[in-house]
């Protein structure tokens, strides 16, 4: 306290000095005031972008291991060609799934899927959907929250049911101010019950299987109705696509044994499949990998903002030695009076850090307005983490003394005599 | 055999200056400048001495001595019991802090300071606190009449005006010496009556004051003087008190 008060009259000049040369202070402080708010914001994007991926790839369960098909590049291999159009026949089978379940050791359960897009109806309104053609398992690896109704059940599956489960999106596209559960839709050649409404995920840079979904039916009731065949008709032809899954999820007993797991399934895989129709992908490897990516994004980001902070701090050190200059004869008059070197140099400091400090609370002001902009304007997460702020004010205070220093040493080092005797 | 005690030079009790063949040399390319050559006196407590002597004479270097600015090359300065040849930067500066009040030519107040700040200082490095040197800032104030000015700044004073409140912070902590140089150089003849009938009084209360001047009638204010030519003193009349 009693060092507080021996300091508070040299805070006060220091205010005053700032005060006095408003332009002045006001431009050099701007250096700061940039490199904190941009150390700020920067992170809060890159906080806001890891973490929307982080949290997607979390949703996809990290003792998953999705298996998807992928239409193999180059040749068209498999198909049965007619002048008019082709048929491409590649992708996962059922009997993928079943050996998946067999031989892979660990595995808890296994998911088929079949994404196709559908023309639905109801009344006049008409569009194209996404269906996921699934089975109850789905909604217990895949979690999504149950708005309305209920989701799949094994009954659904057997009986072969005309039900589906909306998402939230298709809901909004399809249904908008009609009745929803129990509510007749029509999807391709059949006539669907709503029974439930889930939830979808929104954006996110790692999609789920099912981001943007509109529909979930049996897979079952798609196979009896639509077969395993998707046809597109296009100018001049058709071309049509033979997938019987498009995607399997495995649910693997533990986190521990993902990695074996993805290895086995692609060992299973490699055997029958001769064309490298599918893709492994792991979620926890996923999660590894933005983790790594979001540390090489701060260490570059810190970077530039650190080269930002340091321009700035070059700032503050080029006026400080200007007004060492201007207030030579002060110095001299301090010292004469019985000031210590010691004495000099704190004032200096004190007078640094009025500026880099100023510069660093309007930086933190800057920092923290620019995510809500950015977000309000581009629907783009921020997070602005009180660590950064702690961060970016810590350093400002850093730079004021790293900076001040030398001018501070500067000025204390002058010759009372000399000093006194400067115009 | 060296003596290496030197406690014989050690100055009387009554003795607040003591000089023992002080020498300031200075090494200006292949020449040394004997600015000073073998100075001795002795100033005691209460007294009134002027240091005269025309520009080259060495009154700046005997100035800058004796005000703790400047250290001897040789020889010893007892200043208030401390041996001043022997001290380092941080105790010459506290030295000059507590036994030293310094009165400038061209007053030396520190332009964006108010009279009370500008007072204040040499009580804020010696660590006083708020409350202490306000109530002792406004009553030096008192003493050289500028306590109707505290809230302003020097620029707003008159040059006699500048000159108390420059005396007022020379006193601030009782020092044992007041050391003027040239108090009323920059001052008008009325005016500079006025800063000497201060000094005289301040001289009357039994503060030590020693002017630095080289203008005989400002001299004959005090009691003694010294006269300084070359480096050495040409004439010393005797403390008259």
């Amino acid at each position: 306290m009693k060092q507080f008060l021996y300091l508070w009259p040299f805070v006060k000049l220091g205010l005053t000095d700032v005060w006095r040369h408003k332009t002045r202070s006001f431009l050099t402080m701007l250096g700061v005031v940039f490199g904190v708010g941009s150390v700020i914001a920067m992170l809060a994007v890159g906080e806001g972008a890891s973490q929307q991926a982080l949290d997607s790839i979390k949703r996809l369960g990290s003792d998953n291991i999705m298996v998807q098909s992928v239409k193999p590049s180059g040749e068209e291999g498999g198909s049965t060609g007619s002048q008019r159009g082709t048929l491409a026949v590649y992708g996962l089978l059922y009997e993928d799934e079943e050996r998946i379940r067999q031989t892979v050791p660990g595995v808890l359960m296994t998911v088929p899927a079949r994404m196709t897009r559908r023309i639905a109806r109801l009344g006049e309104r008409q569009l194209e959907m996404r269906v996921v053609e699934t089975v109850p398992g789905w909604f217990e690896v895949v979690q999504r929250p149950v708005m309305a109704g209920r989701v799949l059940s094994l009954n659904d599956l057997e009986v072969r049911a005309n039900v589906c489960v909306l998402t939230e999106h298709g809901v909004r596209r399809l249904l908008a101010a009609e009745g929803m559960i129990g509510q007749r839709i029509r999807i391709a050649s059949g006539v669907f019950e709503v029974i439930g409404i889930v939830k979808n995920e929104t954006g996110g840079t790692v999609r789920a299987p099912d981001s943007e979904a509109d529909a979930y039916i049996p897979i079952t009731t798609g196979t009896r109705l639509f077969g395993e065949a998707s046809i597109r008709y296009s100018a001049g032809g058709m071309e049509g696509e033979k997938v019987e899954l498009s995607q399997i999820i495995v649910k693997m007993r533990d986190t521990s044994v993902v990695e074996m797991g993805s290895k086995a399934i692609e060992a299973v895989l490699e055997r029958f499949h001769k064309k490298s129709d599918y893709r492994i992908d792991v979620p926890l490897t996923l999660l590894r990998e933005a983790e790594r990516t979001k540390r090489t994004y701060n260490i570059v980001l810190g970077t530039i903002a650190g080269i930002s902070l340091l321009v700035g701090g070059i700032g503050i050190m080029n006026i400080m030695l200007a007004s060492v200059t201007e207030r030579t004869k002060e110095i001299g008059i301090r010292r004469a009076i019985g000031a210590r070197r010691s004495r000099i140099v704190v004032q200096f400091l004190i007078n640094t850090c009025v500026l880099s400090i100023g510069g660093g609370v309007v930086g933190v002001l800057l920092g923290v307005g620019i995510p809500l902009i950015i977000t309000y304007f581009t629907d783009m997460p921020t997070v602005v983490q009180p660590y950064s702020l702690l961060l970016a004010f810590g350093i400002s205070v850093a730079i004021g003394i790293l900076f001040g220093l030398y001018p501070a040493m500067r000025a204390a080092s002058l010759d009372p005599i000399e000093a006194l005797r400067h115009e | 055999m060296i003596v290496r005690n030197r406690d014989f030079l050690r100055p009387a009790a009554d003795e607040v200056i003591r000089l023992e063949n002080v020498r300031r040399h200075y090494v200006v390319g292949d020449e040394t400048v004997k600015a000073l050559d073998g100075v001795s006196f002795s100033i005691k407590k209460g007294s009134y001495w002027s240091i005269m002597g025309s520009s080259g004479s060495g009154k700046s270097t005997m100035l800058n001595i004796l005000g703790c600015l400047d250290r001897p090359s040789s020889g010893t300065y007892w200043l208030n019991g401390g041996n001043v040849a022997e001290m380092d930067d941080n105790a010459l500066s506290d030295h000059r802090l507590k036994n030293l009040g310094f009165v400038f030519q061209s007053f030396h107040l520190i332009p964006q300071l108010t009279v009370c700040e500008n007072i204040e200082v040499p009580m804020l490095y010696i660590g006083l606190s708020q409350s202490d040197r306000k109530g002792k800032a406004e009553a030096l104030a008192a003493k050289v009449g500028m306590e109707h000015r505290l809230r302003h700044l020097p620029s707003e004073l008159s040059g006699g005006q500048r000159q108390r409140v420059a005396v007022a912070r020379a006193l601030a902590n009782d020092p044992a010496v007041l050391l003027a140089d040239e108090p009323t150089g920059n001052l008008d003849s009325t005016t500079s009556v006025q800063i000497m009938d201060l000094f005289q009084e301040l001289s009357e209360q039994g503060k030590t004051v020693i002017l630095v001047t080289h203008e005989p009638d400002i001299a004959a204010y005090a009691k003694a003087s010294i006269v300084l030519k070359d480096g050495v003193i040409l004439t010393a009349t005797e403390d008259a008190k």
